[in-house]
């Protein structure tokens, strides 16, 4: 299937954003000449989804700034758009994909990148056209027309859309108050003292938080008008914004028979339980080989390798060096950049004082440094990256020491 | 308009027009020229436009902010020579000018 590919081998894609996007891109790199259909659920061809919550939000992004790649490359790469078409069912045996609209696109190679979704608060009536996720454009929209000065957000969930959006929010004029359910921000994806510096930060923007504290009831008749939490306390909104994660968009995989796991299982190259299907980003769980486990990572650089992963395994090519996984946010002037997964580890080192706004946050284990967390610090994010990936032994008190300059710790 | 050759690691030359105003990653991106991934599209965030400039050229470039070489400080033995091609836009100046494309933005 792969090496010994025609130029009549027909590759499809099923989902347009940053895996399914640049797959395709990938591909005519690799030099895979075959023709190549990208289908995406929205009318808009793929876009840079992080400045949603960010730029977008706020208004100083245009559509075509938002573009991942301009207009007329789809075209001059020769590869076919399906815009504003679900992808409905897959049949294996045939090796067809059935759209909504009742045509149909059959393919040699398929490559699933569905995404995900945010998951929906656990409570009933829910359904009210102010109650927002923040997913894509069209949600980004709906959350950019409720927001403006004087309007009040509740925001449930203190992650990454939660508090990006907070900081847009408050840069808008709105007033915010977030409530999560764990005693601190960023529970699951980042430590405490980054918490905690994100946490000051955002209160001195002025938002308030509720933490340690879950939503009762949301009042209303048809629009949300304020929630009661379970400890008493309420709070009047104009719009709530849900962001307490994402679940895998596995349900055509499923219904195709495919193995899934809280995600499409695939291999290292990405291929699924089924060897003309392979499947790439937030959708997957795949056995990271820095790491010797089955991870589900929902970011862009993963989709990006695991997009690079699949597209050289399709045009027989030999796959790239694995790659440290990374993730960034942008809230207010604050440019958090993680390196590492937070696995087990044994030590944490803080460099640099964060009352000045920029540091970094050293997770070691056995001596090695596994994570790196850092803010306005781009030098303590490569140089911890750089650590992750040579594994080399580092010396917890010349790391804690600003004086000691990071170029010799790295060396 | 300039026109930029983007190098491969492997050798191979991609020579393209880029419009004034135009930055070269977005270039490189429209062209699809491989080894320029630009993750997130012109943030300087993540290092991963990254090209190596001849410092014959360096005069000509507008310098780098202090953010961009913080962002370059450990990207090896020729970080002197290192951009982020996200901030290197194109004008008349610049015509002619080659950049090293590395062999992977890891």
């Amino acid at each position: 299937m792969t090496s010994d590919h025609s130029s009549t081998h027909r590759v499809v894609v099923i989902g347009a954003g940053h895996g399914g996007g640049n797959v395709v891109a990938l591909l005519r790199q690799y030099g895979f000449g075959g023709p190549v259909t990208l289908i995406g659920d929205e009318p808009a061809a793929p876009y840079h989804r992080p400045p949603l919550s960010k730029a977008w939000l706020k208004g100083t992004a245009s559509a075509q700034s938002l573009a991942l790649k301009p207009a007329d490359f789809y075209a001059t790469q020769n590869i076919t758009l399906r815009l504003g078409h679900a992808a409905e069912a897959i049949d294996r045996d045939t090796r067809r994909v059935a759209l909504a609209d009742g045509s149909s696109i059959d393919y040699d190679t398929l490559i699933l990148a569905t995404g995900a979704h945010a998951r929906p608060l656990p409570l009933a009536n829910t359904a009210r056209p102010n109650v927002l996720t923040l997913r894509n454009m069209a949600d980004a929209d709906r959350l950019k027309h409720a927001l403006g000065a004087g309007k009040r957000l509740l925001i449930v969930g203190g992650g990454y859309i939660g508090l990006e959006c907070a900081a847009s929010a408050r840069a808008l004029g709105a007033d915010v108050v977030v409530v999560e359910r764990a005693a601190r921000l960023l529970e699951r994806v980042a430590s405490e003292p980054i918490a905690g510096f994100l946490r000051r930060h955002h209160e001195r923007n002025g938002v308030r938080f509720a933490l340690g504290a879950q939503i009762e009831t949301i009042e209303g008749e048809e629009a949300a008008s304020a929630v009661t939490l379970v400890d008493g306390r309420r709070f009047d909104c104009d719009a709530i914004l849900v962001g307490i994660g994402a679940a895998p968009n596995t349900t055509l995989a499923e219904g195709a028979g495919l193995a899934c796991d809280d995600g499409i299982t695939v291999d290292a190259d990405c291929r699924s339980s089924d060897p003309r299907i392979f499947a790439i980003g937030d959708v997957v769980r795949r056995p990271h080989p820095l790491y010797g486990r089955s991870l589900r990572l929902e970011s862009v650089p993963s989709a990006m390798e695991q997009a690079k992963h699949a597209a050289a395994a399709i045009a027989g090519r030999e796959p790239p060096h694995p790659e440290v996984p990374w993730f960034w946010s942008d809230q207010y002037d604050l440019k958090l950049q993680i390196a590492g997964l937070p696995f087990d580890a044994d030590t944490v080192v803080v460099r640099g004082d964060p009352e000045t706004g920029s540091f970094g946050v050293y997770h070691l284990r056995g001596g090695s440094v596994v994570t790196v967390e850092a803010i306005n610090s781009p030098p303590d994010f490569f140089a911890g990256k750089k650590l992750i990936a040579s594994g080399k032994t580092v010396a917890p008190v010349e790391l804690a020491d600003p004086a000691v300059p990071l170029n010799g710790i790295v060396a | 308009m300039a026109k930029i050759t983007f190098i491969e690691h492997c050798g191979t030359p991609h020579t393209v027009d880029v419009p004034e105003g135009t930055s070269l990653m977005q270039a490189a991106i429209g062209h699809n020229i491989p080894g320029i991934d630009a993750d997130c599209g012109g943030a300087m965030t993540c290092g991963t436009c990254l090209v190596f400039v001849p410092p014959s050229w360096a005069e000509k470039l507008e310098a780098r902010s202090e953010h961009e070489r913080q962002m370059l400080e450990f990207s090896g033995k020729d970080a002197a020579n290192a951009r982020l091609s996200c901030q290197l836009i194109a004008c008349p100046a610049l015509d002619g000018l080659s950049v090293q494309i590395p062999e992977s933005q890891g």
